[in-house]
């Protein structure tokens, strides 16, 4: 079961009775305070084009306000586009009738919810089977599906218990064990940690990232938080307004932020967790000196490493353990530090 | 009053009624117009309501006809198990017993069968019609009035109809019951299924429900707290109105009521007003004790 990359095509969203009448104005360059002001229109997502890796975990990043959510529920059509296509294994989502559109929701996507959105009359393992049972699979059979993953995520022994029974952390493992017992290619999570305590929430990460290296899935992860979406994204995409402001891997929005907006927000970011050595180190000349760091390496860890061993400088190896690259130790420590003209510009 | 009609023009110190002949002429025509209907329809609409009839006597001899003992026995039962309280369950023992010692056994047996065929066909009719005024927001716009009517109309002036059709009898009686108690069962069946939390129905679309699917797995039992407050209103409305429902040949406490009202037996009256207010305490507490019961799930044990 191959997952396949979405694709999000020139998508627009305007919410309000005649939205698609006003496509064409906001195409020509209509802002949204004017369609709000001058035709009570709001305007929710304009001109998307996404592509979201297959397999991969893909993080729509902005603050409240800015389309996110409208975004991902574009992906599993809970929301209407006005305008725009969104593509799965050559299909477009936007064009299904009700019964495929119900179909692809049952065995192609699963939803994690912000405020869980469990069924509170039901036990962890009824909501659990929840999406099984939608598609009529057999109860002992999807009960033993269930289990396992009830399991995985450390609910064994919750079994029996009702949602208000356990605290947010918990609900939110009933979310995720809900939804992977559905087996679906795509797993959409929106803002899924964002009401978790942070040290909770680190740990879900955590459990999200182990299971994603077994499991492939093409995950769609929502968040406001930078910290998260770099700590989970293969890739990322920044929204503001409604637009997309950048997208690309974590290094790159951090290395090369393209606007003031997205650089006041890497300001504050741990680079030497995002950077990679690959991405600083200097052709090699001569001979590889120090200690060896496999590509993928943050800044953290080879600081680590070098002031472990007493050594100023280190070299960079590949998979094979072939040198292609070489770095020290103040190179290493001035590029975990925030660019001076980054402040700069934040403050500006 | 007088001073300012002297100085306005009769039209508007008088309200120009439409002449007494054209109200007259109306009267006759609608009042014919239905007699006719009833006429020719007569025999067809008591067909339709045989049903009726036959549950209606079927529940009453039974409940008559059974030893006392049986039926208290098993009410006790139901009571137990319904509310899982005992409390409940010895005041139900001890308004019965006391029931039967005033020599009212076979009239709250009567009664007791009036209200129980009543509400099973307000909940039939009830539930249904709310779930439809829930999905449709023309349905509502439509249901909603008749609804204002059915519950502000005195009861009295519907019983016209009512006997007009059926003639005097247990029938209409049972008609003019549930269009009185129906009401609240429509109303709370709507609302508790628009109240249902719009993230779980989102969740239920994203794993692909189909629309009875969602009917069934989440709003209908989470609206349950409220559609139980309905039946619980129901139950309270019926037993209000077997007592004016006694007019149009209902049996039962009802009728004894009526005839102490009718001779002015103080004591007579009273006991069988106590009566009807010990089978709605009961009714009343068991079915909220069960309700409450339903929703042990909703207790927060974590802080």
């Amino acid at each position: 079961m191959a997952s396949h990359a979405i694709e999000v095509k020139n998508l627009y969203k305007i919410f309000g009775p005649r939205g698609g009448d006003f496509v064409d104005a906001v195409k020509k360059g209509m802002g949204k305070a004017e369609l709000n002001e001058e035709h009570g229109h709001v305007l929710g997502l304009q001109d998307i084009n996404i592509s979201m890796p297959a397999g991969g975990v893909m993080v729509v990043m902005g603050l409240s306000g800015s389309g996110k959510s409208t975004l991902i529920r574009h992906i599993n059509r809970l929301i209407d586009p006005t305008a725009g296509e969104v593509l799965y294994d050559g299909v477009d989502v936007c064009k299904m009738n009700d019964n495929d559109l119900r179909e692809f929701r049952r065995h192609k996507t699963a939803m994690v919810f912000q405020k869980f959105a469990l069924l509170p009359h039901r036990t962890v393992l009824d909501n659990t089977v929840y999406g099984l049972e939608i598609q009529g699979i057999e109860r002992k059979e999807s009960e033993k599906r269930a289990r396992g993953w009830i399991e995985r995520v450390g609910l064994k022994g919750f079994e029996n218990h009702f949602p208000n029974q356990l605290s947010g952390g918990m609900q939110q493992r009933v979310g995720l064990a809900r939804a992977l017992t559905n087996d679906a290619d795509i797993l959409l999570m929106d803002e899924a940690y964002s009401a978790l305590d942070p040290l909770i929430r680190v740990d879900m990460q955590t459990v999200l990232l182990d299971l994603q290296k077994e499991l492939k899935k093409t995950v769609v992860f929502i968040t406001h938080d930078l910290d998260e979406a770099l700590r989970l994204g293969d890739k990322i995409a920044i929204l503001r307004d409604g637009r997309v402001v950048q997208q690309g891997t974590g290094q790159e929005i951090v290395l090369s932020p393209a606007d003031d907006y997205i650089t006041a927000f890497v300001k504050e970011v741990n680079r030497g967790r995002v950077i990679n050595v690959e991405t600083i180190m200097r052709p090699l000349s001569g001979n590889a000196e120090g200690v060896p760091l496999v590509t993928g390496t943050v800044l953290e860890s080879a600081a680590r490493t070098m002031t472990a061993s007493r050594v100023g400088v280190a070299h960079v190896v590949d998979e094979n353990g072939r040198p292609i690259g070489a770095l020290d130790l103040s190179a290493v420590i001035s590029a975990m530090v925030t660019p001076v003209s980054h402040e700069d510009r934040a403050a500006a | 009053m007088a001073s300012i009609c002297s100085v306005l023009p009769e039209l508007l110190c008088k309200f120009p009624a439409i002449d007494e002949g054209m109200i007259r002429l109306a009267r006759k025509t609608i009042d014919d117009g239905f007699k006719g209907f009833v006429r020719s329809y007569g025999d067809a609409i008591d067909t339709v309501v045989q049903p009726l009839q036959w549950f209606l006597n079927y529940l009453e001899s039974l409940f008559v006809s059974s030893p006392w003992i049986v039926i208290l026995a098993l009410m006790v039962a139901i009571v137990y198990f319904g509310s899982r309280n005992i409390g409940i369950t010895i005041g139900t023992a001890v308004s019965m017993i006391f029931i039967g010692l005033v020599g009212l056994w076979n009239d709250t047996m009567i009664t007791l069968a009036m209200v129980t065929v009543c509400t099973l066909i307000s909940i039939l009719i009830g539930i249904p019609i709310g779930i439809l005024m829930a999905r449709s927001e023309r349905v509502q716009a439509v249901v909603n009035p008749i609804l204002d009517v059915m519950q502000t109309m005195p009861s009295f002036v519907y019983l016209i109809p009512v006997v007009m059709i059926f003639g005097i009898g247990k029938v209409p009686g049972l008609i003019a019951v549930v269009i009185y108690a129906v009401p609240p069962m429509i109303r709370l069946t709507n609302l508790g299924i628009r109240l249902v939390d719009k993230e779980v129905l989102e969740a239920a679309d994203a794993f692909g429900s189909s629309t009875w699917q969602k009917l069934k797995n989440v709003q209908m039992p989470l609206a349950l707290p409220t559609i139980m407050a309905g039946i619980n209103q129901t139950i309270m409305m019926s037993l209000a109105m077997v007592v004016v429902a006694s007019m149009i040949g209902v049996g039962g406490l009802g009728k004894n009521v009526l005839q102490a009202i009718a001779n002015q037996f103080f004591t007579v009256g009273f006991l069988n007003g106590f009566a009807l207010v010990g089978i709605a305490i009961i009714f009343d507490r068991t079915s909220q004790a069960f309700g409450k019961r339903l929703q042990k799930h909703s207790e927060v044990i974590h802080g």
